[in-house]
């Protein structure tokens, strides 16, 4: 490359950071800058009406695994803040599981039609996205509560004599966020086998492979991708779930979203809420580091 | 060696297509792939279906692999019926036209993929995958991923994944068709070295024809679902059985006559001594392009035609003629025999036919 050459490269490289630089910098304050105001909240302290008080703590910090106990000042653990996050997890990893479980044959299903029917299908995938999350959630709500469609049906039937309880257990939220973010799995679960060149089946069958072989040393491995992209886009959002929990799980099975929202609404402890914002921001990256490189595994031999 | 086998007879056949149909789609859609073909291959033959696209060869191909079941029919391996066996209960394996290599996988991984289905020890599995790999010449590229690899290398690990369980049966289904031509035919050698080598018979799918007289041991020419001749690559060419084995195979000029006893007398008047007993009667009659001999014209036993234009293809030169009564004849000459001004356009010439090279054809 000559000297003339590189320098018009170089130019052109500078221009392009330039003309961008607008839209860099917008998203770098839109992206960064409510983060690190909530990163400076989780050390101040709470103001007694909501709000912050300025002025460093790290009480927010020591909040979230032990409490002060009010009257003699010693610290216990704060087991209630332990069993909401590990709650939040344990249904974020259920729901994970329960839509993978569902929305792998349905993706399959959609990706093996012909092409008009197809984009149809894509088409019914996305319509839950026209209405608002809420309506969803309160129709879920009106088919499972005790005096619901589901319980008077098998009342009506009389397969069962008292209304079962499923509306405010974990059960409920389960259901509820499977369904939510059931489109979420199947869009790229989609994209991933829709790719798959079903030529690969009949190569596993040719090789002396059963279906459960072809199934999992062929079809899950080829199609990980979409698995891995669909996982996280259903993970993510249900542990920092919201409606949900809060309208199918009612007030005792809190998730981690609505207990920050205790804390800076009726809670008045903005810091802490900050607190426990980063944290499930920590555990949503620890989770996915993992997540990552486990599903990666099979993929680095040889080299 | 040419014509159907009939079914109960045949017993030392390894690969026996007893009448297989199959119909694909139902009623007023149906289509008739293949309609009531018998094939008989030998042990460690090199084997082709030749056909053009939709004469249902790769159709008989994934019946005998197991990928489909015939809708009638029967087909036994090495005695046995292996029918309605579902593929990965056959000692059969298949090199695909799209490869199908496992892109998880590394070369070795997949050649090692159907040995592991098998429940093959772990130690025997890591001598076979090197000596595959060794017949391939690829053991270089062992732990590289597929997607890295060139048209012609991921070829080689389809063969060697294919051949590495050792198969009774492998099934080639146009694997070189995606390969460009200097490729093909370094590969071409190489699956004959390899069928060789290893024994194992053959059964290998195409459209081109020279692939399949370069390779073959024997070859079956399919059209419309149907066996049209079975035979050695020399009879195929030099024997057609029928007008479509002679139009698909090579190049071949017909022209009609008035064959009589001991002779067939063309258009023009011009008789030529032609073996022929029986009655009289209109018949179509076929010659490769390499048999006709040009004359002067009007020398005995020679049509009369006119030069059209020529081809010139380095080592010969097509000579397109046209007779008196209009039907157009290709000639291919060799070059030493050119001399260029008797074949310029609009020269007339004598088409006489070499000894024995007129043929002929049922429709």
């Amino acid at each position: 490359m000559s000297a003339s050459e590189n320098l018009t490269r170089k130019t052109s490289i500078k221009n392009a950071w330039l003309l961008s630089s607008p839209a860099l910098v917008i998203l770098t304050l839109a992206a960064a800058g409510p983060l690190l105001i909530v990163l400076v909240y989780s050390f101040l302290l709470p103001g007694q009406y909501g709000n912050v008080k300025w002025g460093f703590s790290l009480d927010a910090w020591v909040g979230i695994f032990f409490t002060k106990d009010i009257f003699d000042g010693t610290y216990q653990m704060a087991d209630a803040h332990l069993s909401i996050f590990w709650r939040s997890i344990k249904l974020s990893i259920l729901t994970t599981l329960i839509s993978l479980l569902i929305g792998f044959p349905t993706a399959w299903f959609i990706a093996t039609r012909s092409p008009t029917m197809r984009t149809f299908l894509l088409f019914l995938i996305t319509i839950p996205f026209w209405t608002n999350l809420l309506i969803r959630t309160f129709a879920i709500n009106q088919i499972i509560r005790n005096e619901g469609l589901l319980n008077t049906l098998l009342l009506k039937v009389g397969l069962i004599q008292n209304p079962i309880e499923m509306i405010y257990t974990d059960f409920a939220v389960l259901i509820g966020m499977a369904y939510v973010y059931l489109p979420l799995m199947v869009l790229p679960l989609f994209a991933s086998i829709d790719r798959f060149n079903m030529s690969f089946l009949e190569a596993g069958y040719d090789l002396y492979a059963t279906r459960w072989q072809v199934l999992r040393r062929i079809i899950i491995p080829v199609t990980k991708p979409g698995i891995i992209a669909g996982s996280i886009l259903v993970f993510i959002p249900s542990l920092g779930a919201y409606v949900t929990p809060r309208l199918l799980g009612g007030g005792k099975n809190m998730m981690i979203g609505n207990f920050i929202e205790l804390l800076f609404g009726q809670g008045r402890n903005w810091p802490l809420g900050a607190a426990l914002s980063i944290s499930l921001l920590a555990v949503v990256m620890a989770a996915l580091l993992i997540y990552v490189k486990f599903a990666n595994k099979g993929n680095s031999h040889g080299t | 060696m040419s014509s159907q086998v009939p079914a109960p007879a045949a017993p030392q056949a390894f690969v026996d297509v007893r009448h297989a149909s199959k119909v694909f789609g139902e009623g007023n859609l149906a289509v008739k792939a293949l309609d009531h073909v018998s094939v008989a291959v030998q042990q460690g033959e090199f084997f082709t279906l030749l056909g053009p696209s939709g004469c249902g060869k790769t159709t008989l191909l994934r019946l005998i692999a197991g990928f489909e079941q015939p809708s009638a029919g029967q087909i036994f391996l090495d005695q046995q019926d292996i029918t309605f066996d579902p593929p990965n209960k056959r000692p059969i394996n298949t090199v695909f036209q799209s490869y199908a290599l496992f892109p998880h996988l590394t070369v070795a991984q997949n050649i090692s993929f159907g040995l592991e289905m098998q429940g093959r020890a772990k130690r025997e599995i890591a001598i076979t995958v090197e000596r595959m790999l060794a017949m391939v010449k690829m053991e270089e590229l062992a732990d590289r991923k597929t997607a890295q690899l060139s048209g012609g290398q991921q070829q080689r690990v389809a063969l060697a994944r294919a051949l590495a369980p050792q198969p009774k049966v492998l099934l080639l289904d146009e694997p070189l068709s995606a390969l460009d031509l200097k490729l093909r035919k370094e590969m071409q050698s190489e699956l004959k070295r390899l069928q060789v080598e290893t024994g194992v018979t053959f059964i290998f799918v195409t459209h081109d024809q020279e692939e399949a007289l370069t390779m073959s041991d024997r070859i079956a020419v399919m059209s419309a679902g149907k066996i049209q001749q079975v035979g050695a690559p020399r009879d195929i060419y030099s024997r057609p059985a029928n007008r479509f084995v002679a139009d698909f195979i090579g190049d071949i000029n017909f022209i009609s006559a008035t064959l009589r006893a001991g002779q067939a007398v063309f258009s023009d008047g011009t008789s030529i001594p032609f073996e022929y007993k029986g009655e009289s009667r209109q018949a179509l009659l076929a010659s490769r392009p390499e048999h006709l001999r040009l004359s002067a014209k009007g020398e005995a036993h020679t049509l009369a035609a006119t030069v059209t234009h020529t081809v010139y293809f380095g080592t010969d030169s097509h000579i397109h003629l046209k007779l008196q009564d209009g039907t157009d004849l290709v000639a291919r000459v060799q070059m030493d025999f050119l001399t260029e001004s008797s074949f310029d356009k609009g020269a007339e010439v004598g088409v006489g036919f070499a000894h024995d090279a007129l043929q002929l054809l049922d429709n």
